[in-house]
């Protein structure tokens, strides 16, 4: 008599062809052409950036204004990872950090670079470092990580409620 | 039992591949569509429910997506189900029955293009018997066939007549995906896909998303001249374990189709959700459909089947012909898991 | 017609544990469903409806799993629905069977909420790599730690705020058998020296990953008994995730979510009104981020319910005295098991948890990115 069946790997694998969607595409190929393109919306005319559907989450409606940003912002908020993950790519501690880009109304995802860990401050100044021209895709990764300028901190408290200004 | 009625139903095209638009980029023309052609101001609509499928997308979260589709600010009440838009619209039906809110949007939307649906849908099984079979799709489909065959439900040929008049059905259906005038006796000589099912026995692969706007009592009479009244909608599931119940019936739509009063009814029309000839042939048993009511003159599933709006659509589908007069009286049918394991059937009726 | 009086009348739970290898998915379901069953003297052919939820099916590998769980929760010939609403799914699944229930479409409703994370990989289930983009988000606590530094800077909450809440909901867990986390010697010395995962989150800072069941038998008027609890009322509400002008630290969806529950329930005062609440704090600072949120405190100065030990078990308002989601986090079932052990509260029957002279409490539940938001008031009379 063998012992029971208490449990078992089942392996799943299924492969999936992702679309990024037009709205993403245009900015993803901004992105490969070394620009960051922002999206304003005909109702509350918030410019968005980076976002997954051409669209207004608030209004529910495309963004078809297109919106030149340059690629220095403001941190609003960051934490710093000290938890390795399946998938990871990036060495720890790092930092992950919002970036409002001056213009845009919503902040950019992204990785911090070039300056210690506990010395990344919520108000901080920083610009982007891309990638070598010739291996720019249209990825987020395009961007490499932002640093900082080393400009004064801007006002966070008034950053932070435009930011929240709805 | 309050009078809850569907006053707008939009869908988009359904396409086999659509690569250059997400599922949120899908789906916000179609909410706009339904939302405006309802005539139901946007604040009226107190609650809003939907049907997504994580597994479809290959992305957890998939639903949250369509919230970012349809302006839900102020924040509004909503609600998920992981399951098609049909299961949806029973909750916004029953949450309306309560008497405080007037009008409720649904929606259900998904690509199965992303994924190999056929495989996906092995995942959708148990996972410690039948998952690691992978059985997928279309085979557990043809089992079910098989069965009824041997059991003298029905033949190849009844199949085939179903498949040819589906896709003949969907050419006057502008959003079906399969659309063709081929006479069943061509279709059975096409080679089998997992016997006996043939290809033109399936469903199409779709991409999709479909809105309806229900209303009730004077709201829906304000803003519709004929709205298609839900007079009943119930559903109800079966064991998932295939050996457990009979294949060649099914016994939950029968169910539910009681509950609804449907059995003995007189129906002009019926729009089943059968991915697969054979499961029309079942269903229509089940229903016990004898008195000539036309079967899925959308052309049904096998003209478009975009997972997880394509039940919202039958109901769609038969709200938009007795609103505009095609029909009085309809059923709707949409069904989920394998070999029509679970079943939702609602009755449809014009003043 | 109105929402007709609802009764919680049954209530289980499982014991929640990391992996609970003994038990099928099934089995997990099914040890919370018999035993809400067996407090609510029923059986499964009792039941008219079920109303299942759970948090993503990628964390057990099984698509719409409640169709492979339909034999195991006795659905067959009956109505099943299964709820997904990211986090909040447990107590937006318990308000969608509530709604069942007032509305007089069914009389006696069994709700299941659950998770068996342990099957698959919950990290990755959260987020599976996308491409175009890099993998920056290192689970839900790398989403939520930048909203905690920017509620710490808005407040001037001290920095131990956060380890009092993790020491906090561990002693309160030592006394809820069914609890994850059992640690009989935590401190604010252990909670500090942890490793920080996320800064400003430390590893006992941070909810565990469980496996877990609850389950609610919930019944109109006829079928309610005298120790069972009463829905006073119930709230969902939702924004979207990506909108410009969020805020997402005092998210707008949970503050007008609060002013509906509580306006159903006839509260005008939370903090009198209310005996204790069960919210769900997945990450310790979250405590005090809430109770601001669900107006318990001003903005700015909910930490001060903590720190001074409001919220503490012995304290005037206890928040989660059954050790929250801090002590157990299977995530699809964690909304319901706010929501059930507020139920379990005003019927006297939270056994060593249980706050003396609990009436009337709150149950919250939220998910996705702050966004999606359930919340009920159960009371132990009839409204």
């Amino acid at each position: 008599m063998t012992d029971p069946v208490t449990g078992f790997t089942q392996p799943v694998r299924l492969e999936y062809d992702y679309t990024p969607g037009f709205g993403r595409s245009r900015f993803l190929r901004a992105l490969e052409q070394g620009r960051i393109q922002g999206e304003r919306c005909p109702v509350c005319h918030k410019v968005y950036v980076g976002g997954g559907s051409g669209a207004c989450a608030r209004d529910g409606v495309p963004c078809d204004e297109l919106v030149e940003l340059p690629d220095r912002g403001v941190v609003t908020t960051f934490c710093v990872v000290n938890l390795p993950f399946a998938g990871q790519t990036i060495e720890i501690p790092y930092v992950s950090a919002a970036v409002l880009l001056d213009g845009a109304d919503i902040p950019l995802l992204s990785l911090m670079q070039e300056v210690a860990a506990d010395e990344v401050r919520m108000g901080m100044r920083v610009e982007a470092v891309w990638a070598p021209e010739d291996e720019r895709k249209p990825s987020m990764d395009t961007i490499r990580y932002f640093r900082p300028t080393g400009e004064p901190d801007a006002p966070i408290d008034d950053v932070l409620r435009r930011m929240r200004d709805a | 039992m309050r009078d809850v009625a569907v006053v707008s139903f939009a869908q988009s095209p359904s396409v086999r591949r659509n690569r250059t638009q997400n599922e949120v980029e899908i789906l916000m023309p179609v909410v706009s569509e339904a939302v405006e052609r309802s005539g139901v101001p946007k604040e009226r609509i107190g609650f809003t429910c939907s049907g997504s499928c994580d597994y479809l997308a290959g992305q957890p979260f998939a639903f949250v997506w369509g919230l970012e589709a349809i302006g839900a600010w102020p924040p509004i009440r909503e609600s998920h189900v992981e399951a098609d838009g049909a299961w949806a619209l029973y909750e916004a039906w029953v949450l309306l029955q309560e008497g405080e809110i007037d009008a409720a949007l649904v929606y259900g939307f998904g690509k199965s293009s992303p994924g190999s649906l056929r495989d996906v849908l092995a995942v959708q099984l148990d996972p410690y018997y039948y998952a690691p079979l992978w059985p997928d799709a279309v085979s557990l489909a043809a089992l079910q066939a098989r069965a009824c065959l041997d059991a003298g439900k029905f033949t190849e040929n009844d199949m085939a007549e179903v498949a040819s008049r589906s896709r003949r059905d969907a050419m006057n259906n502008s959003n079906a995906q399969v659309a063709k005038d081929v006479p069943a006796e061509t279709l059975l000589n096409e080679p089998y896909l997992a016997s006996p099912l043939r290809k033109d026995d399936c469903a199409p692969i779709s991409d999709g998303a479909a809105a309806v706007v229900l209303a009730c009592d004077d709201l829906a009479r304000e803003v519709s001249e004929r709205p298609a009244w839900i007079r009943a909608i119930d559903h109800r599931v079966e064991p998932h374990a295939l050996g457990v119940r009979d294949l060649t019936v099914s016994a939950s739509t029968r169910i539910a189709a009681g509950k609804t009063g449907a059995l003995n009814d007189k129906l002009d029309l019926v729009e089943l959700l059968a991915p697969f000839s054979s499961q029309e042939l079942i269903l229509r048993d089940a229903l016990g459909l004898t008195n000539g009511a036309r079967i899925n003159p959308s052309g049904g599933a096998l003209a478009a089947n975009p997972m997880m709006a394509a039940g919202l659509i039958r109901i769609g589908e038969a709200a938009t012909r007795i609103s505009n007069g095609e029909a009085d009286r309809a059923l709707a049918h949409a069904t989920s898991g394998p070999c029509l394991q679970q079943n939702l059937v609602a009755v449809l009726e014009g003043e | 017609m109105g929402k007709l009086p609802t009764a919680v009348v049954g209530i289980g739970q499982t014991k929640h544990d990391d992996k609970r290898t003994d038990v099928s998915i099934a089995g997990l379901v099914r040890e919370a469903a018999l035993r809400a069953l067996e407090d609510a003297q029923m059986s499964f052919a009792d039941i008219d409806a079920v109303v299942v939820g759970k948090a993503p099916d990628m964390f057990e590998g099984v698509m719409m799993p409640e169709l492979y769980l339909a034999d195991a929760l006795g659905a067959t010939g009956k109505p099943l629905l299964r709820v997904h609403t990211a986090g909040s799914v447990g107590g937006s699944t318990a308000i969608v069977a509530a709604h069942h229930v007032q509305s007089g479409v069914f009389e006696r409703v069994l709700t299941v909420a659950f998770e068996k994370q342990s099957e698959s990989n919950a990290m990755w289930a959260l987020a599976p790599k996308i491409p175009f983009q890099p993998t920056l988000v290192a689970g839900a606590g790398g989403y939520f730690a930048p909203h905690i530094r920017e509620y710490i800077r808005r407040s001037g909450a001290p920095d131990h705020i956060g380890v009092r809440v993790a020491v906090k909901d561990r002693l309160a867990a030592l006394k809820n058998p069914y609890a994850h986390l059992h640690i009989p010697d935590i401190s604010e010395q252990m909670v500090y020296e942890s490793p920080m995962l996320w800064d400003p989150i430390r590893f006992l800072e941070t909810c565990p990953s469980s496996d877990g069941a609850c389950a609610m038998v919930l019944t109109s008027e006829k079928y309610a008994r005298d120790d069972s609890a009463w829905i006073h009322g119930t709230a969902v509400r939702s924004e979207p995730l990506g909108m410009a002008g969020r805020d997402e630290v005092n998210p707008r969806a949970g503050v007008d979510c609060a002013a509906d529950v509580y306006a159903q329930a006839g509260i005008t005062e939370p903090r009198a009104q209310i005996d204790l609440m069960e919210i769900y704090v997945p990450f310790s600072w979250y405590e005090p981020m809430w109770l601001e949120n669900l107006g318990f405190a001003p903005p700015g100065e909910g930490w001060k319910l903590t720190d001074d030990g409001t919220t503490a078990l012995e304290g005037s308002l206890p928040v989660n005295p059954s050790g929250g989601v801090m002590s157990s986090n299977p995530i699809g079932a964690s909304g319901m098991l706010r929501f059930a052990e507020a139920a379990l509260q005003v019927r006297g029957m939270a056994g060593e948890h249980q706050i003396d002279g609990a009436r009337r409490a709150l149950g919250h539940a939220y998910g996705g990115g702050s966004q999606f938001f359930a919340m009920w008031i159960v009371g132990s009379e009839k409204p």
